[in-house]
């Protein structure tokens, strides 16, 4: 059963790490900016405008804690 | 083809150059320090296990309705092409290790001349088999991955699949000829490209599957493209102010990807 486990939870890490990579954060911020952009698109006001803004803001911030490390 | 068609061909044929690239770098170590009957086997198991990979989920995702298919794949892609812009940026700026092809090939020749000899299932050396078949999968799962997610979205799975058939080929046929490592593919620049082209497609994809309408609809990839890649420039030479040393060449992991 360890071994079941072991190998399930090697399994998710791999795709983790193919997906996510090295920082989190940017996988939350782009699945926040989904939602807001969902949201704002329900409105009147375009919502394009917010991916964009999230990845100007996102990528810097991601870079700059990299070049910390 | 039309502008969008010419820009998809043109990420999933870089893409998938750069991850062939790297697929034949350690193969041609597999198979030039041990054996390349067994390096051949492990390309070909590594081939089939992607085939069965893309019949299971090729079906699967082309079935997912677009507007859905877009808002998660376009999430998916700009996280996994972020990732890759990101390591792009930092490589460029001096913060990490350029990919160095030759550097890679000589450790991992180091390490498969190291390793013992071990005959399993016919196959003559199974250190030169499972090598091949790991660099074979990994690589080629990021071009499957590619391929599908592009393909899918775009509607246009052929047009994806056929780039990335003639990057491998071409990737395969030089590596073959000149039976050593391509260190002279401008690997970096590909890299750094790749993930402007897959952050760019994710920020279209993943709007309009949130529902958003881009201004000039298909027209906005072609001032997102050069948007991004001049915002990650611009990142490039902040950073590099900042820089302590110049870049210097590092391997990296197989399974590092981008």
């Amino acid at each position: 059963m360890d071994t079941v486990a072991k190998r399930l939870k090697d399994f998710g890490a791999f795709w983790y790490d193919f997906v996510v990579g090295d920082d989190w954060r940017v996988a939350v911020v782009v699945l926040l900016a989904l939602l807001a952009t969902f949201g704002l698109s329900k409105t009147s006001v375009a919502a394009w405008w917010l991916m964009p803004a999230a990845v100007a803001v996102i990528l810097p911030v991601s870079l700059w804690r990299a070049r910390k490390r | 083809m039309n502008g969008t068609s010419g820009a998809l061909f043109a990420a999933v044929f870089l893409a998938c150059a750069v991850e062939a690239v790297e697929a034949v770098t350690i193969v041609l170590a597999a198979g030039t320090a041990r054996d390349w009957k067994s390096a051949g086997y492990g390309v070909g198991a590594g081939l089939v296990t992607l085939a069965v990979i893309t019949a299971a989920l090729g079906p699967a995702v082309t079935a997912i309705p677009l507007g859905a298919l877009r808002l998660v794949v376009g999430g998916v892609l700009l996280i996994f092409g972020l990732q890759w812009l990101r390591k792009a940026v930092l490589r460029a700026s001096g913060h990490k290790g350029l990919h160095d092809e030759d550097a890679i090939f000589a450790r991992e020749l180091a390490a498969a001349k190291a390793a013992e000899s071990t005959s399993r299932f016919s196959v003559p050396d199974w250190y030169s088999f499972t090598l091949s078949f790991k660099g074979v999968v990994l690589e080629g799962l990021e071009v499957v991955f590619i391929v599908l997610t592009f393909g899918a979205n775009a509607h246009d799975v052929p047009i994806a699949a056929l780039a990335a058939l003639v990057a491998v080929v071409l990737v395969v046929l030089l590596g073959l000829a000149i039976r050593a490592p391509l260190a002279k593919v401008p690997e970096n620049t590909m890299k750094f490209v790749v993930g402007v082209m897959l952050t760019s497609f994710g920020i279209f994809w993943g709007a309009e599957g949130a529902d958003a309408h881009w201004p000039g609809s298909d027209a906005a990839l072609l001032v997102i493209v050069p948007c991004v890649a001049v915002y990650a420039l611009a990142l490039v030479a902040v950073m590099r102010r900042g820089a302590t040393k110049p870049a210097a060449s590092s391997p990296e992991l197989v399974s590092e990807g981008a």
